[in-house]
């Protein structure tokens, strides 16, 4: 058994910053790679791509990735974990399987494949024995939207990724998975950690949660002497060092930018965070009013003294569903008067939307650069603003009235208060929206599979 | 006298739904006890007044010398129903630092803080 093994977060969400897993393989040592690529709503978006193409539906950056990093990690020994499958775990794993054959490296890894996630084609009859997935915030049973349903995911948790990894896995790709669980299953593999060894379970999900969201525990984000920040031109990602006892220092390369402190860790530990005591994922409940922080030398912060506990009987289910159409309007107006003029231009627009007898769920008005981040604390703007952000949004059931909206926009150019540009962009676009649905199920529902597949 | 959060703490914040939550930590382990005392999750409410439209938790972190507030009903239906600018509840952490709380001076004296 390794006394330690360092995991590196390669990015915070589908979309960071595309060379960092690259750097992170290439510019130090690491035996694991995670990468998460899941926000709440990715799986709507390649739930709609499978439905134009059968082969499509998962992470196609991964596959892209996993050419230029294949090589290096076969011949540095690194393994990764990826929740890159989406809808398509078996097609994401095929592209894979397609791109170590053109690099020669066919017959020299395996690759572990975890599904049971998807849970769409079981609504119904879930729904008929009375499990009703209820929406965990407004408490609604899930028949209310069932007819607008496009997706509908349990989140697994390391376990199966664990499977994959003791069945000789390299590279582990995943449908829906915790994004802890990508962390917290290198450690469990390494550590030959037991199901019911709930501080170290904890202690892995705490660390899966500082190095999660990429660059924001390492220097990204950081509110605390954010001038202070070295090179954040040059920033390095997250690396955790895990020892068997379940502590573990949180790092990232050598001679890279950014920054690993205290205040950097504390800032990532309480981001989205809920109760505290009660960071529920599949694998246990861990207790971030445990967690200790100390200075291990320059950019090293070690973590210990965590605690867990039990897990509950249930799974989060992550459903999206076809939620009406939205806008949104931009203009940009300039001094004298810059707010003014934007608040007469929104006046007149509502009058003109009003006049079309159209209907709105929501009209929203914010003016960027008086308050559309701050709202009424902002106080009242300055009356010398040099310029001023007219940003306003719809949204309705109704495609056809968020289309008129956007044709009332460019006029305004002409027919409103002077000083007035930003208009180049065209028309506003109409968005479909895909909402979110989390709920319960309990855990003897489902069944993970894993599947080992010779590249 | 009268100190804005600004110079006693720094946060990040985030969303869970509409829900935003805001991470408050003391920019010193001492300021930690005045944080627990004055900002209390109704002083947080009334902050927030037109901004947070449901009830405030508070969590204490006193590992970590930090308050965690949940600010129910704030994102405006959150996630991608919002129509905010910020959906994510991302500012609400510097809108927190925003507020001011009384500190008897000899207590800011003792902290540091004067002048």
């Amino acid at each position: 058994m390794k006394e330690s093994i360092r995991i590196a977060g390669g990015q915070g969400f589908w979309g960071d910053l595309p060379d960092a897993p690259v750097r992170q393989v290439e510019e130090g040592p690491i035996d694991y790679l995670m990468l998460d690529y899941l926000a709440e709503v990715t799986m709507s978006i390649m739930q709609k791509q499978r439905s134009r193409d059968p082969n499509a539906g998962y992470a196609r950056d991964f596959v892209g990735l996993m050419r230029q990093i294949l090589p290096s990690c076969i011949e540095k020994d690194i393994k990764v974990t990826a929740n890159a499958g989406g809808v398509n775990v078996e097609g994401c794993a095929a592209a894979v399987k397609d791109v170590a054959r053109e690099l020669g490296l066919s017959g020299k890894f395996q690759l572990g494949i975890v599904t049971g996630d998807d849970i769409m084609p079981r609504l119904d009859d879930f729904i008929a024995r009375g499990i009703e997935l209820r929406n965990m915030d407004t408490n609604e049973p899930l028949s209310t939207v069932r007819d607008r349903i496009q997706s509908a995911n349990v989140y697994l948790g390391a376990w199966p990724m664990v499977e994959a990894l003791n069945r000789g896995a390299r590279i582990v790709i995943t449908g829906r998975a915790t994004d802890t669980g990508l962390t917290l299953a290198p450690m469990i593999h390494e550590f030959g950690w037991a199901v019911d060894d709930w501080n170290r379970l904890a202690s892995g999900t705490i660390a899966g949660h500082i190095i999660e969201c990429g660059a924001q525990s390492s220097g990204g984000n950081c509110q605390y002497e954010w001038r202070s920040i070295p090179n954040l031109a040059n920033v390095g990602f997250p690396i955790v060092e895990a020892a068997a006892d379940g502590t573990f220092v949180v790092t990232k390369h050598k001679g890279t930018g950014g920054w690993v402190i205290i205040p950097s860790i504390k800032e990532q530990l309480v981001y989205e965070m809920g109760d505290p005591r009660e960071y529920l994922t599949p694998d246990c409940i861990a207790d971030f009013t445990t967690v200790r922080l100390a200075y291990d030398g320059t950019d090293r912060v070690r973590v210990f003294g965590i605690e867990g506990r039990p897990a509950t009987e249930f799974l989060k289910v992550s459903i999206s569903y076809a939620a009406g159409f939205k806008a949104v309007g931009t203009l940009v107006y300039s001094w004298p008067e810059a707010y003014e003029k934007a608040q007469v231009a929104d006046r007149i627009l509502r009058t003109r939307l009003d006049r079309l007898g159209l209907k709105f769920d929501q009209v929203l008005t914010e003016f960027v650069g008086a308050n559309a981040t701050h709202g009424p604390l902002a106080g009242e703007p300055r009356p010398d603003l040099p310029e001023v952000q007219l940003r306003v949004a719809v949204r309705s059931n109704e495609r056809a009235a968020v289309e008129r909206f956007t044709k009332e926009i460019a006029p305004l150019v002409l027919t409103g208060p002077p000083g007035v540009t930003g208009f180049a962009g065209g028309r506003p676009k109409v968005e479909e929206i895909v909402a979110y649905w989390p709920a319960l199920i309990p855990k003897n529902e489902i069944v993970p599979q894993v599947q080992i597949i010779e590249a | 006298m009268r100190i804005q959060l600004l110079k006693l703490a720094h946060a990040r914040s985030g969303d869970k739904g509409d829900t935003a939550n805001v991470g408050l930590i003391a920019l010193e382990d001492e300021y930690y006890p005045l944080l627990v005392r004055e900002v209390t999750a109704e002083r947080v409410r009334q902050h927030f007044k037109g901004i947070c439209k449901g009830k405030v938790d508070r969590f204490e972190l006193p590992n970590l010398g930090a308050l965690n507030f949940l600010l129910h009903e704030s994102l405006g239906g959150g996630g991608t129903l919002s129509l905010m600018t910020d959906a994510q509840g991302k500012t609400f952490s510097t809108a927190m630092l925003r507020m001011e709380i009384d500190v008897p001076d000899q207590e800011a004296q003792t902290l540091g803080l004067m002048g």
